[in-house]
């Protein structure tokens, strides 16, 4: 029994050292993820992204493995991000055609949605007592992170704070969506996508396409719409709410 | 599937390349996408090549926040004691963007349908 002890410690040196490791235990805790989601019957308080999260830290913490180590595995799936953004244009140019008439109707509720987001998000942090940089960095929360992290930096606040904040954003609209949408008996999965890629980017629009297709490319617009306006928005509208 | 995987590659470096000389506030996917968006509309018979790869890639889009989201909750400790005010304006904020997104849009969805009949009643 003793002499295994070394054994399995060299395996176990051989295999943090791969990238193996940290990509098996990614796709073995999403599908752990999703096997809860499914057997809650689809329940969105058992987000399968804040789940999967959750199992991958836990486990990093138990075995004492850096991050970095991890991400080494798990960089292979981080990278589809990008493709996966392109794709959105597909179910998106499917819907487009079909929703001309709604050019207005989308204009406005993307214009309002991103100023409460901000507005909202810089006044209640200042209410509450939290500082400037708090408050700069917890402006831009609602876009998607690589938007967000240049808007905070831009504006004064911290990118590695808002990082925290947009990912928070994202996972709180997948949970709440639902049932905001049912109290205000919104059937639309129009309005309930575009709503949701506003107020919560693209963990948003994951939730959306777990619904269907048309949330998702709905959601997926309203992501890309509001990384750009926000973009533009958010360093010309937040000094004009908290004076330096 | 490598044929689509191909464009979609393609359509993320043209996005950086555009994102890069324009010197653009967004990420280069997002350019991307709205290039092969632009494309999609102008030619829609490139969209029977792509679309069963892109809907298998979106289907799991929740996985691939997950390396990203763990690495920010390791780091999370940034946010040293001001976990009230946080948690408690992520929730009034996007509780307030959510209902003001849905509000606007379906008023003004339902006062063009409104219209719509109106104008058949005529």
């Amino acid at each position: 029994m003793l002499t295994n002890v070394p054994d399995f410690f060299k395996l176990w040196v051989y295999l943090s050292a791969s990238p193996l490791l940290g990509l098996t235990l990614t796709i073995c805790a999403y599908v752990t993820a999703l096997w809860i989601f499914n057997r809650s019957r689809y329940s969105p308080l058992v987000n399968p992204v804040a789940v999967s999260i959750l199992i991958i830290v836990l486990v990093l913490k138990a075995a004492k493995m850096p991050y970095q180590e991890y991400f080494s595995g798990a960089q292979f799936v981080h990278f589809l991000l990008g493709p996966a953004t392109v794709a959105l244009a597909i179910p998106l140019a499917r819907q487009l055609p079909k929703a001309k008439h709604l050019f207005y109707p989308v204009l406005a509720g993307l214009v309002a949605g991103s100023c409460t987001a901000i507005i909202s998000a810089v006044s209640s942090v200042m209410l509450l007592g939290g500082s400037y940089q708090l408050a700069m960095s917890i402006a831009p929360k609602s876009v998607t992170t690589p938007i967000a992290m240049a808007v905070s930096e831009k504006l004064g606040g911290l990118p590695s704070l808002t990082a925290v904040m947009v990912i928070a954003t994202g996972i709180t609209g997948a949970i709440i969506g639902n049932a905001i949408f049912n109290l205000m008996r919104i059937e639309s999965h129009q309005i309930r996508g575009f709503s949701l890629g506003v107020a919560a980017h693209g963990i948003g629009t994951a939730r959306a396409f777990q619904v269907s297709s048309e949330m998702g490319a709905f959601s997926g617009l309203a992501m890309g719409l509001n990384g750009v306006l926000t973009a533009f928005l958010a360093p010309w509208l937040v000094p004009l709410l908290v004076p330096q | 599937m490598l044929l689509a995987f191909a464009i979609l590659l393609l359509f993320q470096c043209l996005g950086e390349v555009v994102v890069f000389a324009l010197k653009l506030p967004i990420p280069g996917p997002v350019a991307g996408m709205l290039l092969l968006l632009a494309v999609l509309l102008w030619s829609p018979k490139l969209m029977s090549k792509l679309e069963a790869t892109a809907n298998e890639l979106l289907r799991h889009l929740a996985l691939l926040f997950v390396p990203a989201g763990v690495g920010i909750i390791v780091s999370a400790s940034s946010l040293q004691g001001h976990w009230i005010a946080v948690i408690a304006s992520v929730l009034t904020s996007t509780v307030l963007t959510l209902v003001v997104t849905a509000f606007v849009m379906r008023y003004l969805m339902s006062k063009k349908s409104g219209e719509l009949e109106q104008n058949d009643a005529h």
